[in-house]
């Protein structure tokens, strides 16, 4: 670690540090509590510490449900460590509650013994009522598992900005900054980069600045002088983290930035057609600030404009993306058989909340991979490839335009809630080393050679058409939704041509294995037990299974990136191995495509409950299915 | 768009190699031709032109178009031409639509296309039926329809298609009979030149399931009776004798005879095409026959900013001051270095 210095700028502390390797800390309140950006400034000071993080945002839907009921908890969990980590934690060590609905709501995610920091002023009558509790569980044994400190955060804020003149709602509005103010000095963080931030944030309201900083460091000095808290805890910098520059990204924002990167890659203007929807829409936020990179966002009236638009710019040879969530997929499908019809670039990004229909906007599933791989009318294939991580939704989002644009076809990218909104350091990679991407477009009659114009003439290996640049004399051409004649892309109702085309379209995604490097498989080549992920599972499912191999059981990991087709060798691989255990945030999805690929049988670990899976549960499964 | 040099064309330099295929006496025939001698007209080469459709008979269109074409999917062509216009600003789109298209499956695009005022060029072919699907009423016929799907009449209750239009903030109007070269001809030139979306609804008849729609208003014999041109800045004087007037009485329209009761041209409402105030516009779209004469011509021409021209002119704008630099992008405000 170079940049990430120890020391703080409020005075040195007195007490002893206790040295641990890794933290899982929560913070719950209010939807209005400011519990994501307490959250989220809390990490980026741990990753300028040098410590791996990783980050579970888990909100309502509702964007301020009222006030104190368990409806309206948001939470952030965040897992900071010494050493490599690839999830945020099953379970949190210090919790931190703004009332009793947090308290009521977040305490099963607290582990026995751990540390339980509550706003003892919001412990009313009231509150408790909303909470369910019948009394008060700060004043009763209740809480006699953890070890639990009561610190009154309305008081000490309201006392720290006395004489400012703010309202009490404003006075309230600045709490979470002393509770941060708190953690920052009970885990030793640097309090720049939240200088920072608090001066950025309300550069435009001088006074909500000045009382945020006050109230910070009344935080920390409250950490520093009460009697409540003994000792710091530090978490050292990690040191098995490959060098490099590193940010905090969370998964939509590496979405938004792979998109870019393949526009700048390809030189296509990027186009993107969207209409809001949880967990997406930030992608959409993220792209509509990127101008200085010529691209054009459209916010359409509806999911079908926003895919129809999309195809359009495609059309007229932009790099073209919609961006959306499960409901708003269902929407988009009709256009997406018009995309495959066509064989136009198109990249179609499904950040997968809880279905079905409007389901848990806000939570995690991975409940629509047979819809990505076969919700279309018609023979209607299509290349759908995941991402498992934050950081690798910028590599998954470059190589779905990489495809789209090399074989011309609509790609289906898979993410998550959790993967969209969680966050993780990510080793930037250097623009000189990222691959440029052909767009090979026709853009004279010349380039034909004398030979007529043919829209779908095929590539012999990749089988892609032409991608024809429009505006050009003698490049004039007609495609549409009708069935196409082979070369020519005249309207055919022909049968034995329907039969080809059908044929054809499929074998043009089945060479797609040409793009798929060998599978990668963590562990032994062979063994008892192979656990199989695609998508969010894969941090759980790494750490689970890097234990138990440390703990000398037989067992291995493959994570697939793509979907459709499935890695050439893929059933070499699960040949290998006894059994395959496959955890998945849905009923049974890759399952179905194992079993009916490769004639396997398959274990599915199935939890669907709007939250990733644990580490604790791939463990448990995996040891379930082990022979003893 | 200086990229469109005009040039000397010819109607069939609009046509394609393909086999036109409406129903023998179908309406479109009229349109094609018109819509090609137009574009020849206006001297815009082929290949700087797209024409992109939905889906039903009018949907056809950019088949036998010898310009880029689009058949899309039911209803979606203005979004897809949106996008397309969007991406390539140095093109000129034209959407054929039908009034099940447009107007039903298609309605939440159309009227938002018509909102932002996207440059494109918006022919709906009005012939109040399904053709495609093989005779069902649709939105704009009339109440009471006897069709497959409606063998007692139907119970709907239709759209005034210039109506829903103007409400929608269309900024060009203008509506044709499919027979009548001559307006049909001006209004198409008219929409062509015009920036923004030019709507166009053109009354077009089908042969097979609803022949003859529009007889009270095409027959050569009624149509100077029945309806009226609309000319920018002029009175609206219409009648094979030219002896009928529509005059405004607050903000109902009434029409007299010129020379009764004491009520000569100067009576008569002078036609404002440009009027930025939509409720005078709106009033000519409710008015039909019987109990109007109905208004052709152009309607309604209001230049409004263009969206797809603020869109593209915002990305310049940001351009000039701020540089693309990917690395920097991709670094972001905080990052920190790992090793050294």
């Amino acid at each position: 670690m170079s940049d990430a210095p120890s020391s703080h700028d409020f005075g040195l502390s007195i007490k002893p540090v206790e040295t641990l390797e890794s933290v899982v800390i929560r913070f719950a309140g209010d939807s209005g509590d400011g519990i994501q950006l307490t959250g989220s400034q809390f990490t980026a000071a741990s990753a300028a510490a040098g410590n791996d993080t990783a980050t579970f945002p888990d909100y309502p839907a509702e964007i301020r449900a009222p006030v104190g009921t368990l409806a309206g908890v948001s939470g952030f969990q965040l897992h900071f460590s010494s050493k490599d980590i690839l999830t945020p934690g099953d379970r949190a060590d210090v919790l931190v509650v703004m009332n009793p609905a947090a308290l009521a709501a977040h305490k099963k995610w607290l582990k026995p013994g751990g540390v339980l920091i509550a706003n003892a002023d919001s412990f009313t009558q009231k509150n408790l009522l909303m909470a369910g509790y019948a009394e008060n569980p700060l004043e009763s044994d209740a809480l006699a598992d953890y070890q639990l400190f009561k610190v009154d955060l309305s008081r000490l804020t309201g006392q720290a900005l006395e004489g400012m003149g703010l309202s009490a709602k404003e006075i309230e509005r600045c709490k979470n900054y002393f509770a941060l103010g708190m953690v920052f000095w009970l885990f030793e963080r640097n309090t720049d980069i939240i200088e920072d931030e608090i001066n950025q944030k309300f550069a435009s309201k001088p006074t909500m600045r000045d009382a945020n900083h006050k109230v910070f460091q009344a935080g920390w000095n409250f950490g520093e002088n009460t009697e409540l808290f003994a000792i710091r805890y530090r978490v050292p910098a990690a040191q098995d983290i490959p060098p490099g520059r590193y940010r905090s990204v969370s998964g939509n924002e590496a979405v938004a930035l792979g998109l870019v990167a393949a526009s700048v890659q390809s030189g296509r203007q990027l186009f993107l057609g969207s209409y809001p929807i949880t967990p997406a829409t930030d992608i959409l936020h993220s792209l509509a600030t990127y101008k200085e990179f010529g691209v054009k966002t459209f916010q359409a009236e509806d999911e079908i404009a926003g895919i129809c638009s999309a195809i359009g710019a495609a059309f007229g040879n932009a790099l073209a993306i919609t961006t959306t969530s499960g409901p708003g997929v269902a929407l988009k499908t009709e256009a997406m058989g018009l995309a495959v019809m066509t064989e136009l670039p198109l990249v179609i990004v499904n950040v997968q909340r809880g279905g079905p229909s409007t389901g848990l906007p806000t939570k995690t599933e991975q409940a629509d991979l047979l819809q990505a791989i076969y919700g279309r009318n018609g023979e209607s294939p299509m290349p759908v490839i995941a991402a498992r991580s934050a950081s690798d939704a910028f590599d998954s989002a470059f190589e779905a335009c990489r495809i789209a644009i090399k074989y011309r076809t609509p790609v289906m990218l898979l993410t998550d809630g959790y993967i969209a909104n969680g966050a993780e350091p990510w080793q930037i990679p250097r623009v000189d080393t990222l691959p440029t991407i052909d767009a090979n477009l026709l853009t004279s009659v010349e380039q034909l050679g004398g030979e007529k114009l043919l829209p779908y003439l095929r590539d012999p290996t990749t089988l892609a058409r032409p991608w024809i640049e429009l505006g050009h004399p003698g490049l004039e051409h007609r495609i549409g939704g009708l069935e196409k004649w082979d070369k020519t892309g005249h309207i055919a109702y022909d049968p034995q041509n329907h039969h080809n085309m059908v044929k054809l379209r499929q074998a043009k995604v089945d060479a797609m294995v040409q793009e798929i490097p060998a599978t990668n498989i963590l562990g032994a080549e062979s063994g008892e037990l192979l656990v199989v992920t695609w998508g969010s599972p894969w941090g759980s499912a790494r750490t689970a299974v890097r234990d138990l191999i440390d703990q000398g059981k037989s067992v291995s990991h493959v994570s697939l990136r793509w979907l459709n087709p499935l890695p050439p060798d893929l059933g070499d691989v699960l040949k290998r191995f006894g059994t395959i255990l496959v955890p998945e945030i849905n009923n049974g999805q890759l399952i179905k495509l194992l079993r009916d690929k490769y004639l396997i049988d398959c274990k599915g670990y199935n939890r669907i409950a709007g939250l990733p899976i644990t580490v604790a549960e791939i463990k448990q499964a995996v040891l379930d299915h082990l022979p003893s | 768009m200086t990229e469109l040099n005009r040039v000397d064309l010819k109607a069939k330099d609009f046509q394609s190699d393909q086999e036109v295929r409406w129903c023998p006496g179908c309406g479109d025939y009229a349109i094609l031709a018109g819509v090609q001698r137009a574009l020849a007209k206006q001297g815009i080469p082929p290949h700087k032109v797209v024409t992109i459709a939905g889906i039903g008979c009018s949907s056809r269109f950019p088949y036998y178009m010898s310009t880029y074409g689009f058949h899309t999917i039911h209803g979606r062509a203005p979004a897809i031409a949106s996008g397309l216009k969007i991406a390539r600003p140095d093109l000129q789109v034209w959407v054929a639509t039908g009034d099940g298209d447009s107007l039903s499956i298609g309605g939440n695009h159309f009227i938002h296309v018509l909102r932002r005022n996207v440059d494109l060029k918006i022919l709906m072919f009005n012939n109040k039926i399904y053709g495609l699907t093989k005779g069902q009423f649709s939105p704009t016929s009339e109440f009471g329809k006897k069709t497959k799907s409606s063998p007692f009449g139907s119970v709907d209750h239709p759209f005034y298609p210039v109506q829903l239009a103007v409400g929608a903030e269309a900024a060009f109007v203008g509506r044709f009979i499919d027979v009548d070269a001559k307006v049909g001809g001006d209004v198409l030139a008219a929409a062509a030149a015009f920036k923004g979306t030019a709507f166009i609804e053109i009354l077009q008849n089908c042969v097979i399931f609803n022949d003859g729609a529009w007889d009270d208003l095409a027959q050569k014999e009624f149509r100077a009776d029945r309806t009226i041109l609309l000319e920018h800045g002029k009175p609206m004087i219409y009648g094979q004798k030219r002896d009928k007037g529509i005059r405004l009485v607050g903000t109902r329209p009434e029409i007299f005879t010129i020379g009764e009761n004491g009520l000569t041209e100067a009576d008569a409402w002078v036609h404002d095409a440009h009027d930025t105030d939509p409720t005078r516009a709106f009033l000519l779209g409710r008015m039909e026959w019987p109990e109007f004469p109905s208004p052709m011509g152009v309607l309604r021409s209001n230049p409004r900013p263009v969206f797809d021209q603020l869109l593209c002119d915002q990305v310049t704008e940001i351009q000039k001051t701020k540089k693309a630099d990917l690395q920097k992008l991709l670094d972001g405000r905080n990052s920190w270095v790992v090793g050294a």
